[in-house]
């Protein structure tokens, strides 16, 4: 990260408009319809959840808002040997 | 078990978000183990300045309804891996914060860090009710300027008589940081010494931070002052204050250079 360049030069100002540019972009399209982010970040824990019981412990996620792109991580370890639930698909 | 702190004022725009982030990073940076939480919901900020306000997934809310534990909320620093950041959430509905809820989560954070530092929303309503109701210490922030003390006066007053810790019989630590110290319109007399202040307030001084626009910087760029600058006047000052909540003695200096002021404040005991 290159950060702390900001502080040597002075002109920090363009940092901060773009850092909010992105935020309030996201922002406001979530107010005025779901996050898609965070959209996708429940359906794909409830796809998952279908099949194997999901152990918090066991899943980390992580975002980052960006632009163009935005990134969304979804770390779940899935236990080789697991209970398919009764009702569980194939 | 770790200390928890509640960074608080009454009034806004006096310096609380800021030093939260100032404290946080500076303790961390002793190999101390902190969380900041923000409890400011629906006017978050403290992911801004702590610069992670694109990483957040879940927040304070979200952990106290159960929607997510809080291991999946903690945000770890990218820079210092002893700190951490537990978000408010951008919710309208400020009822989601129980007292029940927050109990919990605070003992779970006591659990795992040293450090809980609890940045407070503005006024003496629930939300800063809630984000003191547990707290161990009080760091009370003023600037010196009469509205700003009198609030303090006021919060001072709550944290005597609403949390947990004074309901028990206990007495909360308190310190009060004076922020936004200019020395100059000091000098000129156009604002409250530190001695007024400390008069009124009689609550044993933990530092004072000058007006500076390394403060402004340090936010647009979203890194803690202390972390980003910390030989900056106000970045050396959080330090110091960060070593006087570990119980060192530092000596006070006035952050700027004016005469008498320094002579006045030296030998002053620290909180
Ligand atoms: N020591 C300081 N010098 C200059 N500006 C400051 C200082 N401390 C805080 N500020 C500025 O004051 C404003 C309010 O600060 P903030 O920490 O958000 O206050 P609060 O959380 O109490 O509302 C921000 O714009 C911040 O950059
Ligand atoms: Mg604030």
């Amino acid at each position: 990260m290159s950060v702390f360049r900001f502080f040597r030069r002075g002109g920090s100002a363009p940092v901060a408009r773009e850092r909010l540019q992105i935020l309030l972009a996201h922002e406001r399209k979530a107010s005025s319809q779901p996050d898609l982010l965070n959209v996708l970040r429940e359906e794909i824990l409830a796809v998952v959840a279908k099949h194997i019981s999901l152990d918090p412990d066991r899943v980390r996620i992580s975002m980052d808002r960006g632009d163009p792109v935005s990134v969304l991580e979804v770390d779940i370890e899935i236990p080789n040997k697991f209970d398919m639930p009764k009702s569980g698909a194939a | 078990m770790g200390k928890v702190l509640v960074v608080t004022s009454g009034k806004g725009g006096v310096g609380k978000t800021t030093t939260t982030a100032a404290l946080g990073a500076a303790l961390a940076q002793t190999g101390e183990t902190v969380v900041v939480v923000d409890f400011d919901v629906g006017l978050r900020n403290l992911d801004l300045v702590m610069g992670a306000e694109r990483r957040v997934v879940f927040d304070l809310i979200n952990v106290i309804q159960g929607v997510a534990k809080l291991s999946q909320a903690l945000i770890r620093d990218k820079r210092l891996e002893t700190l951490w950041l537990l978000p408010a959430s951008q919710t309208r509905d400020k009822d989601a914060l129980t007292e029940e809820g927050v109990g919990r989560v605070i003992t779970e954070l006591r659990e795992k860090f040293d450090w809980v530092i609890c940045d407070s929303p503005a006024g003496i309503e629930r939300g800063a009710i809630l984000a003191m109701r547990y707290a161990d210490a009080a760091i009370i922030v003023t600037n010196p300027e009469v509205s700003s003390v009198r609030d303090s006066d006021r919060i001072i007053g709550m944290l005597d008589s609403k949390t947990k810790l004074a309901e028990n019989g206990g007495r909360i630590d308190k310190h009060l940081l004076i922020t936004r110290y200019d020395s100059a319109r000091a000098h000129r007399g156009e604002m409250l010494s530190i001695d007024d202040v400390l008069e009124i307030l009689s609550t044993p001084l933990l530092g004072i931070i000058p007006e500076s626009e390394d403060v402004l910087r340090a936010s647009n760029v979203g890194a803690p002052v202390t972390l980003g600058n910390r030989l900056s006047g106000p970045g050396r000052a959080y330090m110091e204050a960060a070593r006087r909540l570990q119980g060192e003695s530092v000596s006070m200096t006035i952050p700027m250079q004016k005469r008498g002021l320094f002579d006045k404040l030296f030998g002053r005991r620290a909180a």
